[in-house]
Formats: C-alpha cells, structure tokens, sequence
C-alpha cells in the first residue's frame, strides 16, 4: 500500500475503500436476527458520530470515556473519537459510580457516551465529580423518555448532528483524519492496579497496528473469519482484536444480543479466534462435564471410552512423537462420534486458534481442550504493550510455559527475576503520571513488574508472580509460593498447599490433601482409613501426594522443587483464619503458627510431634495432638510422575 | 387528573357467589393512561373485579363501559379484540411452549390469515408471520428475555414466567392492561424489574394499567389512584396521599398504626 496508514481511522476509511458494501464488519444480534453493518456503513456510522462530536466542540486531543456492553456503538465512538485526532477511554460496565468518576475526571474527558437507564443513572449521581463532561451521549433510550435534562443526548441525534454538520463543511472529516499520526494515543487503558489508584496506559495507534500486525504475521486470519466480542471491551484483550487486529485483518466482528445469550451466539457464529482468561476456559469443561454425566448411557460410554484416545494423542501431539495407526484411527472416529459434536455446542467448532492468559490454566484443562482438537495457547502479556508480548507458538505447546516474543519483540529477564519486554506496541506511559511513566520505561524496557525465568529446556518464558510477592532463598535464588502452591493445587488430591523457603536453604512444604478424592483413591484401593487426620498419614496417601510434588518438581527449576513435605493433620480453615473468607492463603499467620512444622521440616527428625488448638464453629477449642511423618524427595533429574 | 379522560368506567358492579357478596355496588373511573391500584384484604373482591373487567365473570348488576361502548356482557374474546389484556393471579402459560410461541398466541386476535394461508405460509400469511414476530421480538427485548427465547416456559423460574405472562399480555398491544399481582412470590431484585416494566409499558406506550398488588411501596410509589375495597365494597377512592389519609381506610386495611413502607 502506497499511503501510510498509521491511524486506526486511516485504516477504517481503507477497509471501506475496498470492501464498500461488499463485505461485513460487524453483526450484531437484535431482535433475534443478526443485523449486518458493511465497512462502508462502519465508516458512515464513525464519520457521522465524529462530526456530531466536532458539532458539540469536541477538538483534537479531547477524550470521550465510553461505558456499556459489547455493541457496535462502543467501537464507533471509539473511533469517531479517534478520527477527529481525540482519545477513548474504555470503562469497565460494571463499574462502581465512584470509580467511574475517578477514571472520567482524571481522564479529563469531555464526552462521555453510556449505554442505557443504569449507566445515565450512574453518571447523573455522579455529575458533580465530573465537571468537564459537557455532554452525556447515550444509545439506548429504553427508559429514558422521561428524563429532561439537557446534558443527555440520545446517540443517533448526535449522528443527525453530524450530517448536518458534514453537508455544511463538507470534507472535514477526511481532513481531520488526514491529519492523525501514529504517534496520537488512541486509547487510554485504566489498570485495575491491585494497590492504589489505577493508571491509565496511552497507546498510540502504533501500538495498537503494530500488534494487529505482527500478531497477524504469527497467527494469520484471514477477512473471511468471525469473531465474537463478548468480554468487557475496556478490557485490553478486547480492544486489541476490536480495534487492532479487526482494522489490520478485516474479519468480521460479531456482538452478542444479550450478555445473557453469549452462550448461544457462540454457537451460532462459530468463531475462528478466542481469547479469553483461564476462568472462561474452566467454565466450559465444567458445562461439558455436566452436560456428559447427565446424556444418554449411549453417549456416555462413547465419550468415556473415547477421550482417553484423544488424550493419548494430544500428549503425542505435545512431545513430537507419532501416533499409532490405531490411535489416529480411534481419534478420527471419536471427532467424527463426539467431539464434533460436543464443541459444535460449544461453538468451538471452527476455532482456529484460541487464547488465554492472564493467569494460570491448569494443565488438565489444557489437555482438555487438545485432546478436543482446540487449538489453546497460552500468552502472556500487560495492558502496557497492548495485550500479547509472548505467546506458544502452534507446533510448541507446553503446559507451564508462555511461549516466546512475537516478532519484533525483545525480552530479558533481569538478575531480580523481573521480566523486561521491547517491542512496537510499548505503551507510551501512563495518563498524567510522570514517575510511573519513567520508572516502568526505564532504559527503553516495558518493566512489567512479574517475575519469571526463561526455561532451559524449550527457551520459553515462564511467568512465575508479581515480583513483589516472589521470595529468596538464602542463596538469594528466587522462588514464589503461590507459583507453586497453584501448581500443585491443580492436583485433585491436593487441596491446599503452602510453599515455605524465604530466606532458608530450599523449598519445603505443607499439603492439605482433598478428603474426597484421596478417600475415594483409598476406598479403592483397600486402605481402611478413620478420620481426615488417620487418612493423612497413611504411607500409601503420603507416597500418592510424594508423586504429585514430583510431577511438579519436574516443571520447577533446581532452586524452587520441594524437597521435604509433610500432609497436615487438619484442613486450612477460614475459621482458624488460616485462610480468608476467599480461601485464600493467610501466608504470614500460618507461617507463625506453623512454625514448629517448619522447623521440623528444616531439622533431621523423620517426625514431627504437633499439639494443635482447633476452634469449632461454636466457638469451643480443643487440642489435638498428633505426630507428622516427614517426607524427604530424592532429587531426580526428570521424574515422569502416574498420569492422573 | 380530574379533567383527563375516563378510559374504564364501573359503575354500581355487583357479582355474589351463593350468599358471599363478591361485588357489592362498586364503582371506579379508571383515568386514561394513568395507573390505578385496587388494594384491600384478601377476600376484599379485587380479582372478582379483575375478572369482570377482562370478562372471565358477567357481573349480576351494573355496568361496565370501556372507551365509551358498554362491554358489561361482551365475551373475552370479543374484548381482547378492544384491546383488553390482562394477567393473572397464579401463571396461566402454555407450559410446554417456547417463550417465543407463547407470546405469539398473544398476537392471534391480531392474525388476519386463515388456516390455509397459514397452512401454506404463503404470500400475505408469511408476511404478517414476519411483521408480528417482529412485534414480538421487540417485547422479548424491551422484557429482557432474549436468552429464554427458545426455552419452554415450564423450565423457566418464577419471577421469569410472570414476565413471559406480561409478555404475551403486551403481545395484544393493550390499551387497557390489568394485572393481577405481578408481583407476588417475587425477590426484591425481581420486583423492581417488574415495576420498571410496568412504568415504562404505562409511560412510553401509553397503556392504561389497572393493578392489583399487596406490596404497598409499591403500590403507592407509582400509582396514579388508589381504590380501596374492603368486603366488596369500595371505602376509599383518590391519589395515594389521599389513601393514606383516609381515616375509614387506615383502619379496614392499613391498621391502625402509622402505614408501613
């Protein structure tokens, strides 16, 4: 292409040169009918909107911060925004009023476009901490017939606005978007941030065409695709295939009816590209296996009989060996009985890709998916470079690792554990915060603030934690407990687990085993057992937990492997605030009052006496004495732990 | 509201059944597109006035005049035509049916084609199809329902059925809405849903809507007129301050005490 199409309105105005009314960029599902919008009438839709805006004194560099569900309105203010030289601001719809006004006024934006009664409702009690809104632009009127005040404007006269507008100068708006450069910010991303107040991350343009690029370069679309955007499109995943990969490829973007109907809309459209967090993924082998338990006697054996085939062949599929004839066979004839099926409900079907990140998936969700035929990649990456900096690479998927930099990305990891990050798509700062600005630019690196290690074997980034909750030991080596209490968490005879190390030789470890799974795996093996805390010291029970610390031992590097463990005699209890309400850990409490564990872990003895104080729910203590029986671990180069 | 036009005019309406006085001499002027409540103990004869209305009961006395024609002995059918929709007490849905199917028989007073057009789904028969699913899928939206469409209303929870109900009420497009308890049985969550329904069908459409309800916030919240009617006969009649004031209703109905809610 001859023109340098820098902007994202640039490219919009491409897309519509050549594809006119030809092709489809977005549908959305309304009164159950999907509803088709063209390039040409994308284009029309943002050039309207934008020249409302201008109409009502929108100038280059204002922002307009947009709060709603997954609809065609959000993207085209985000772009009308753009086009006239401004900035969107994406605002989760969920939000709290008081957060709202926070992200608005420190935004400085001008305009603010909602999508219904709840959200004008929000913002008019919030009117008084947003003193820069002059207008209040919402598109779905239900409700709203009523309300009088002249800081409302409904959506489409706006857009009228903006053709009398257009009539009366024609031209401005090509003008406008004729001067845009790809150095403008075109979104600001406000971060949760898990301390303090969030930031707001501007990327530039550049940014966000230099991921739908090299993205496209790794995993090519292709315009034919379809993708549906049901997660909060003030997330940075959302933006990144709404605006950057939609405008650099051209597929089709499809919006859910309802958040309530994503499910079946899903299905219906069958994307050929996801990305999602672990949870999303998670929920969908829990809908599967419901759904298989409760089918047809039929159905069920095929699937029982068949998935182990599948799984047999996805791990193949991740060690590079071949498959059996028979396998492949089995395989065949499973994918043409079940699995089909199975992801046609899905809508998984013609996925041809799919990601997630953002946290940990565990591995058996991972084979799931696999052994299906879904084609599940793990990434990793912040708001800060536009979403995804590294990602597993079709022909090398591994469980515990992220995968490598996309194209024209650099990474390092620092002698403190901290992954540093160089590419395009680097974010220029955060909105109005100097320090913070410089110090996470530091040298020309994204300092993402997460610790991790690239492993030996595959080169492959591993993520570990946030850097500020990893640990050291006394060689200074770095470890993070969370890291690996989820890792062997993932283990359904594990419940809890609690990793110990900071400041100490190695990693030692206390586990809470799943009183129902591990009493089923005794019942079934003829292990007489009492109570939880009889079960907990079974040699047998101790040797089964054994190999699932080894299997994880085994993803671990030398420094972080535990090396002796003992099951605890009682469970962790958000009543003995040994956890939170959440169940999550309380590290520091349970470090102290497990400290005679601890050092038994540390010591020589092959027992552990324990006198424990339990509270009961209605308040009364009792103490509990009991032994614990030490586990040492061999270390052992590769230990290919019992597939579970 | 005094000068506005009267939409449903009881007058003198009375019904037993064996020796119990459902009805005994009501009269109500029911103001066009306002929403006006009928309150009072169980037993008081408020759904035996519903039930006149909608035409379910022909009342032994008195009249009752819609739009200015006298509908006393006109049959249900015949007053669904007058655009009368009305919905009841304990769910009356086809259970087996979709949410989509239900809320199209609303529309049949509404089909003009025959049994062999529509047999055929040819021509003018496939287009009326077209037009009132379009009617119908605008009420899934404006109810929120898009995600039961498909699913048959016996699967659906409570709370969802009664909005299905209003549904197919809405279906009819009604100038004149009863609603007996639409809020009954429901979780505070639920029940502002359904009264933000109610305000919006009586606001933006323009419907007239006669409501029989026991949540007195509610009640007294959004409606124009509040009827009070106590052993089948009306003791108070006006704007709920008025209610609230009327020393005969506080003590038949409210209690004694200062209202609650």
């Amino acid at each position: 292409m001859s023109e340098r199409l820098d902007t994202l309105p640039k490219r919009l105005q491409s897309m519509a040169r050549r594809h006119g009314h030809k092709r489809v960029a977005l549908r959305e599902k309304e009164y159950g009918i999907w509803q088709e919008t063209t390039w040409q009438g994308y284009l029309e839709n943002v050039r309207d909107l934008c020249l409302g805006l201008v109409a009502m004194g929108f100038e280059r560099g204002d922002k307009v911060a947009i709060v709603g569900d997954n609809r065609p309105e959000w993207v085209t203010a985000e772009l009308a925004a753009q086009s006239a030289g401004g900035t969107s601001v994406g605002i989760y719809q969920d939000s709290l009023a008081k957060e709202m006004a926070y992200i608005i006024d420190h935004a400085d934006a001008k305009f603010v476009v909602v999508e219904d009664q709840e959200q004008v409702d929000k913002l008019l009690e919030i009117r008084e901490q947003i003193p820069k809104v002059q207008r209040l632009i919402y598109y779905d009127p239900k409700g709203l017939r009523t309300y009088t005040d002249d800081w409302l404007v409904f959506y489409p006269q706006v857009q009228e606005m903006g053709r009398a507008y257009g009539k009366a100068h024609p031209g401005t708006y090509e003008e406008m978007v004729a001067d845009g450069d790809g150095e403008d910010t075109a979104i600001l991303c406000y971060t949760s941030g898990t301390t303090g107040v969030p930031k707001g991350a501007m990327l530039s343009h550049r940014n966000l065409i230099a991921m739908g690029d090299t993205i496209q370069a790794v995993d090519p679309l292709t315009p034919d695709d379809d993708f549906l955007s049901f997660l909060p499109l003030a997330w940075i995943g959302e933006q990144m295939t709404a605006l950057g990969m939609h405008l650099s490829i051209g597929f089709t973007m499809n919006f859910p009816e309802e958040p309530d109907t994503v499910q079946e809309n899903l299905r219906e459209i069958g994307p050929h590209v996801m990305f999602s967090p672990p949870r999303i993924w998670e929920d969908i082998v829990t809908r599967v296996q419901v759904k298989i338990a409760d089918s047809s006697w039929l159905k069920r054996t095929l699937w029982e009989r068949l998935m182990p085939v599948a799984y047999r062949v996805a791990d193949a599929k991740f060690a590079h060996q071949p498959v059996s004839a028979k396998d492949r066979f089995l395989h065949w004839l499973g994918e043409f009985l079940v699995f089909s099926a199975v992801k046609d409900h899905l809508g998984l079907t013609r996925l041809k890709r799919a990601y997630t990140g953002g946290a940990a998936l565990g591995p058996d969700v991972f084979r799931f998916y696999h052994a299906m035929g879904v084609n599940l990649k793990q990434i990793y990456g912040q708001t800060e470079i536009v979403g995804i900096a590294v990602l597993h690479r079709d022909d090398a998927i591994r469980f515990h690792t992220v995968g490598t930099p996309l194209p024209g990305g650099e990474m390092r990891v620092e002698p403190d554990g901290e992954i540093l990050l160089k590419s395009p798509a680097v974010f220029q700062g955060y909105y109005k915060m100097e320090a913070e600005s410089t110090k996470t630019l530091e040298g020309g690196w994204l300092h993402t603030g997460d610790a991790g290690y690239v492993d030996k074997e595959s080169s492959q980034l591993v993520v570990i934690d946030r850097l500020k909750d990893v640990m050291r030991l006394a060689s200074g080596e770095i470890f993070s407990p969370n890291f690996i209490e989820n890792k062997l968490k993932f283990s359904p005879y594990i419940k809890e687990a609690v990793a110990v190390g900071h400041g100490r030789t190695h990693v030692v470890g206390m586990i809470n085993i799943d009183m129902r799974s591990v009493g089923n795996w005794a019942e079934n093996r003829a292990i007489a057992y009492t109570t939880y805390q009889d079960l907990s010291q079974k040699d047998l029970v101790i040797d089964l937990i054994q190999g699932e610390i080894e299997r994880v031992n085994a993803d671990l590097p030398e420094a972080a492997r535990i090396r002796t463990f003992v099951i605890l005699h009682k469970e962790l209890d958000a009543d003995d605030e040994e956890l939170t309400r959440t169940r999550k850990l309380r590290r520091a409490f349970v470090y102290e009052k497990y400290e005679p564990v601890i050092s038994g872990l540390y010591g020589s003895a092959a027992e552990i006496p324990i006198q424990s104080r339990v509270r009961y729910r209605d308040g009364k203590e009792t103490t509990i004495e009991t032994v614990l029986k030490v586990r040492r671990i061999e270390q052992m180069a590769r230990v290919g732990g019992a597939a579970v | 509201m005094s000068q506005t036009e009267i939409h449903l005019k009881i007058d003198d309406v009375a019904i037993g059944f064996g020796g119990v006085r459902a009805l005994d001499g009501i009269s109500l002027s029911v103001p066009k597109g306002s929403i006006t409540s009928v309150i009072g103990p169980n037993g008081a004869g408020k759904t035996s006035l519903i039930n006149c209305i909608s035409g379910r009961y022909i009342p032994q006395n008195g009249s009752i005049q819609f739009e200015g024609r006298d509908i006393t002995r006109m049959s249900p059918p015949r007053r669904a035509e007058q655009r009368i929709a009305r919905t009841f007490q304990n769910i009356a849905l086809f259970k087996h049916m979709s949410v989509l199917d239900n809320l199209m028989t609303g529309r049949h007073v509404l089909m003009r084609s025959g049994l062999l057009t529509c047999g055929l789904y040819w021509g003018p028969a496939r287009r009326e199809e077209i037009a009132h699913r379009r009617a119908v899928e605008e009420i899934i939206d404006f109810l929120e329902i898009a995600h039961v469409r498909r699913k048959p209303v016996g699967m659906l929870s409570y709370g969802m059925q009664k909005r299905v109900e209003l549904g197919r009420a809405l279906a009819l497009e009604p100038r004149l809405l009863l609603l007996d308890e639409p809020m009954a049985g429901m979780n505070s969550e639920e029940k502002e849903d359904m009264v933000r329904f109610i305000l919006d069908i009586n606001q933006e459409r323009g419907v007239t809507c006669v409501l029989i309800e026991h949540d007195m916030g509610v009640v007294m919240d959004i409606s124009d007129r509040v009827a009070v009617l106590d052993f089948g006969r009306k003791i108070g009649d006006g704007t709920p301050d008025e209610v609230r004031q009327n020393p005969a209703v506080i003590k038949a109905y409210l209690g004694d005490k200062e209202m609650a809610g």
